[in-house]
């Protein structure tokens, strides 16, 4: 390509000299990446009165040239700057390519207004560098929430997972710098193990739209990335450290990067944090602290035409689990539920003792990409990922310092897609992905592996085809299809092997017989077919329709395949099942947006129909030489999820502006006919927030959050048996806690200093009347309350 | 191009599957108590009684089975041992030990059921002179059927006044039904 450019320059340049004003270049100025048009594009020239911008096609026409070399400068808003040289000698014709950059996002937009659209049928919700920069303490579940439909399933207060409309843990896939994280999301209890400080760029997508990362999204996807560097001899950093008073900790986060005109660029990153035991609003929440100790590493090279980039991180979270939770039996938990308050509350201290959490995640991975002319661009990627996790119980004797979980989980993959423009207006993305799991459950904790050894292949290929009909509307679809293999080693109890018949119907994989125990090798095979279909209309005032069609078809994961046994922080006896098929999601959404000068709106209804939903519930009550326990078993049902997104930004003048937010969600076993179990309960959110960007940029915001009580829940209370009272008594495990209302206040700050750096203050109070109030959508809702008030300063420099 | 890719694809799947694979290792859960058994040593001549409770599959789906081997005489002081057994190791392991190593985070409660005039003291006691239980007495002053429950709590407060205040977590639990003649 480079070449055959030189030589065209070369030949043009043999032309001999003679001034003469009458030539025309003209052409289109494209987006590198689909090659679609870049309306409003302004060409101007530096060595003559030339400046023209290109029209609604994206096509320009330059008239009266002379001939000489003309050096253009193609500009676009939501792109880098190229200049072009081009000799004039003939009428040419000839397209010019820009690339546009991510947007150093400047504010939380909802609107998907970015040229970086992951989805054209799908509504995309953006978070801006700020928002994350001012929540560089918490998780990403923290940060997610600021989007309408997204709430958080909680273990405690730092363990927190995204809900998406309804859904979550496998059901959400999280695509972390291209890779997706394969960090055990099974588990409710299971955090993503990410940095949110080596984020840059956070989008969320309501949907399984998003075929070229997975097919397997029912809830939806997000996509966490590095922003794109530019390419000049630079030197920038950013650090940022963050104080709060609940938890009485620090987080320290700093980023340097070396970028150079040639297109090379470094990145490191790295990230310490240190809390010790929360608060709620009237006590102690004792053994709750966390630590966290990460970093990342990113190395690459960015030519137009091809670039290759190295991306490592590791991330390492110790968190300690709510003492006063760890329960061993239905009389315990009976007996935490009738509290008003923790069980166990010691004083303050930074020490995380068992019970706690420990994990590791490991990532590398390496991606390529070259364009082809006339063929499109071409990208390769490899990733491993490794990924550590411990769980300590309260041990007896020697076993004391002993995991009671120790998983080893690694993961390889490797892409190829193809992007390629068929025309002007039609694009086609293919690609081809493999991927090989392994879990290894370490058999020196000495206790009963809930997850089993195994290994697990997946194959998978889609097709995406995007056409733009014309201006305003434009056609959308997807296939893809995905092959899994499993083969497990599994140990079982006897007892339960049988009770559950699977001695009649899996006799075939029994390997041996120790003692109780029984070991079984199970191949597993899954053939998924996953589908998107959508469009989008621009209507002329300024407003748009979306509407979307997708298919997605999720394998059952080893937890609900296979769990058996007493799943100790839950104090909860969970049994997965064999015959488990597919789950397979059809959603559908529709969004109407507008965004006027003064209002912005969206409102996006959805339906997610579910076949195959796999769900726990409590079926029975069984004895155990330790006391009684729930169990609770794995089943698949039909499920409906029906709700509605509403947001509204209005701008009362240049300095105030409204903010609303509603989300909406009901669950129906359709089988059963009864409520679906924790579905998040109606939200509102109103902040109202005042920005003089005269007066050292000051923003001033408050938010009031109000969630109401969750009415529509099963029933599964249960009564135990209690020695010392000689009765059976309730266990009310279902009720769902009281309404409650939030305020919170938020202000910022940018003090300019210092010549080069950039200095920004943020100060922020999250549950300003120090509420007293349970989440349903917290596991440990029946031991403590959330927590209380908490000030925390943000101190920003940017050099 | 393209075809080199995918050989290049497939060649790599190969590569990554074809590693084999060991069967894992059996896990010996050392710290699961299977049974526990409690033997009333009566002062006098008449014949000592056994309360047992075994739990072979531990969290599996089989209630554990619960045996009195006899009836308890009022007015007789009985001599109380438990030995606590892990049954799923053979030779089966004996937990008592270790329980009596960490004294002082252990301690038995004996809960008396309402249709029992049963009084039972402590034997044994930890180095802080807080009691164990492991060793107790037992008198039964009157005749009467009811359920006399064990509990053996992990970490609990030392000293407490009982159950209700122990905290701690529940390691095991039974309840006997018993009749005193």
């Amino acid at each position: 390509m480079i070449k055959k450019i030189i030589v065209l320059l070369f030949l043009l340049s043999n032309i001999t000299y003679s001034q003469n004003c009458n030539y025309t270049f003209s052409g289109k100025v494209i987006d590198l990446h689909d090659g679609s048009p870049l309306i409003g594009a302004i060409i101007i020239s530096s060595n003559s009165d030339v400046l023209v911008q290109t029209d609604i096609n994206g096509n320009f026409n330059i008239t009266n040239l002379c001939e000489k070399t003309y050096v253009f400068n193609v500009s676009h808003p939501s792109c880098e700057s190229r200049t072009y040289d081009i000799k004039i000698s003939k009428n040419i014709s000839k397209n010019l390519i820009l690339e546009h950059h991510i947007e150093e996002l400047n504010e939380v937009s909802v609107f998907g207004k970015s040229n970086d659209e992951k989805s054209k049928t799908l509504i995309e919700n953006k978070i801006s560098v700020e928002t994350i920069d001012n929540y560089n303490s918490g998780s990403l579940g923290d940060i997610l929430k600021n989007i309408s439909g997204i709430s958080s399933f909680n273990t405690g207060n730092t363990i927190i997972k995204p809900i998406i409309n309804g859904l979550h843990s496998s059901r959400v896939v999280i695509i972390n710098k291209g890779v997706k994280m394969e960090d055990q999301e099974w588990g409710t209890e299971h955090a993503p193990n990410i940095d949110i400080n080596s984020i840059e760029s956070l989008k969320l997508v309501k949907g399984a739209g998003l075929l070229e990362y997975s097919g397997d999204a029912i809830g939806g996807i997000i996509i966490a990335e590095a922003s794109k560097v530019e390419k000049k001899d630079s030197l920038y950093g950013k650090t940022i450290l963050s104080n709060s008073t609940n938890g009485r900790g620090s987080t320290i986060s700093s980023r340097l990067t070396k970028t150079y005109s040639n297109g090379w660029y470094g990145s490191i990153q790295t990230t310490y944090k240190r809390y010790g035991d929360f608060e709620s609003a009237d006590y102690v929440l004792s053994n709750t602290g966390t630590q966290e100790k990460n970093f990342s590493f990113r190395s690459g090279m960015d030519k137009y035409t091809h670039g290759f980039e190295l991306y490592i991180s590791n991330f390492d979270n110790e968190t300690g689990i709510l003492k006063a939770s760890h329960l061993h039996s239905a009389q315990e938990q009976l007996r935490g539920i009738n509290s008003s308050k923790p069980l166990i509350i010691d004083n303050f201290t930074y020490d995380i003792n068992a019970p706690k959490q420990t994990y590791t995640h490991t990532l590398a991975r390496f991606k390529g990409y070259k364009f082809y002319n006339n063929f499109g661009k071409l990208n390769f990627q490899y990733d491993f990922q490794r990924n550590r996790r411990f769980e300590y119980d309260i041990r007896r004797s020697a076993y004391k310092n002993l995991p009671s979980i120790d998983l080893n989980l690694k993961t390889h993959s490797v892409k190829f897609d193809l992007l390629s423009s068929l025309s002007s207006n039609l694009n086609l993305k293919i690609g081809i992905l493999g991927r090989y799991q392994n879990n290894y459950p370490n058999p020196r904790t000495g206790v009963k592996r809930i997850i089993p050894d195994y290994d697990k292949f997946d194959l998978g290929f889609y097709s995406i085809l995007d056409y733009l009909l014309n201006n305003n509307l434009t056609i959308e679809s997807g296939v893809r299809f995905d092959y899994t293999h499993m083969d497990v080693f599994k140990f079982y109890n006897v007892s339960l092997w049988n009770s559950r018949n699977y001695d009649k119907k899996y006799s075939n994989l029994v390997l041996e017989e120790y003692n109780n125990q029984i070991l079984i090798n199970s191949k597993l095979n899954f053939s998924n077919l996953s589908a998107t279909i959508g469009t989008r209309y621009n209507l002329k005032n300024n407003s748009k329709i979306l509407f979307n069609y997708s298919l997605a078809s999720r394998v059952p994961n080893p937890s609900e395949l296979f769990s058996e046994g007493l799943h100790h922080s839950a104090a909860r006896i969970e049994l997965g099942d064999l015959s488990f098929k597919s789950e397979l999601g059809h959603k559908l959404t529709f969004t109407y947006s507008y965004d006027g000068k003064k209002t912005s709106l969206s409102i996006n209804p959805y339906a997610n129909l579910i076949d195959n939903f796999i769900l726990i519930e409590p079926t029975t009550i069984q004895q155990t030489i330790r006391g009684s326990f729930q169990v609770w078993e794995y089943r698949q049902t039909n499920a409906q999820l029906l709700g509605l997104d509403f947001d509204l930004k209005y701008k009362v003048n240049q300095k105030f502006n409204l903010e609303n937010q509603f989300s909406l969600v009901k669950g129906y076993d359709v089988t059963l006919d009864e409520a679906l179990i924790n579905m998040p309960p109606v939200s509102i959110k109103n902040q109202i927030i005042y920005n003089n960007s005269k007066s050292n940029n000051l923003k001033l915001s408050f938010q009031s959050e109000y969630v109401f009580k969750q009415n529509e829940f099963p029933n599964n209370d249960f009564t135990v048996f209690i020695p010392q009272t000689e009765r059976f008594e309730l266990v009310e495990l279902s009720t769902p806690p009281k309404a409650y209302q939030l305020l919170n206040f938020n202000s910022s700050i940018d003090l300019n200093i210092f010549k080069k750096t950039k200095m920004n203050l943020t100060f922020r109070i999250n549950n300003l009347l120090n509420t007293s109030y349970r989440n349903y959508l917290n596991r440990l809702r029946y031991y403590s309350h959330e927590l209380g008030r908490n000030f925390t300063l943000n101190i920003k420099f940017n050099y | 191009m393209k075809k080199n890719i995918l050989y290049a694809f497939i060649t790599l799947c190969l590569v990554i599957t074809s590693c084999s694979k060991d069967e894992p290792d059996h896990v010996h859960e050392h710290e699961l108590i299977t049974t526990m058994t409690i033997t009333l040593t009566p002062s006098d001549a008449s014949g000592s009684v056994t309360l047992q409770t075994q739990d072979l599959d531990g969290d599996g789906p089989n209630a554990p089975d619960v045996t009195v081997s006899g009836n308890l005489k009022s007015g007789v002081l009985y001599n109380g041992a438990i030995v606590l057994l892990n049954e799923t190791e053979s030779p089966a392991e004996n937990v008592t030990m270790e329980i009596e190593e960490e004294d002082k985070e252990h301690q038995f409660f004996f809960t008396v059921g309402s249709g029992l005039d049963i009084t039972t003291e402590y034997l044994n006691f930890d180095s802080d002179g807080n009691p164990l239980g492991t060793k107790f007495s037992l008198i039964a002053r009157s005749a009467g059927n009811g359920l006399m429950t064990v509990t053996l709590r992990h970490e609990p407060k030392k000293p407490n006044s009982g159950l209700e205040d122990a905290g701690g977590g529940t390691d095991l639990e039974a309840s006997f039904n018993v009749t005193v003649e």
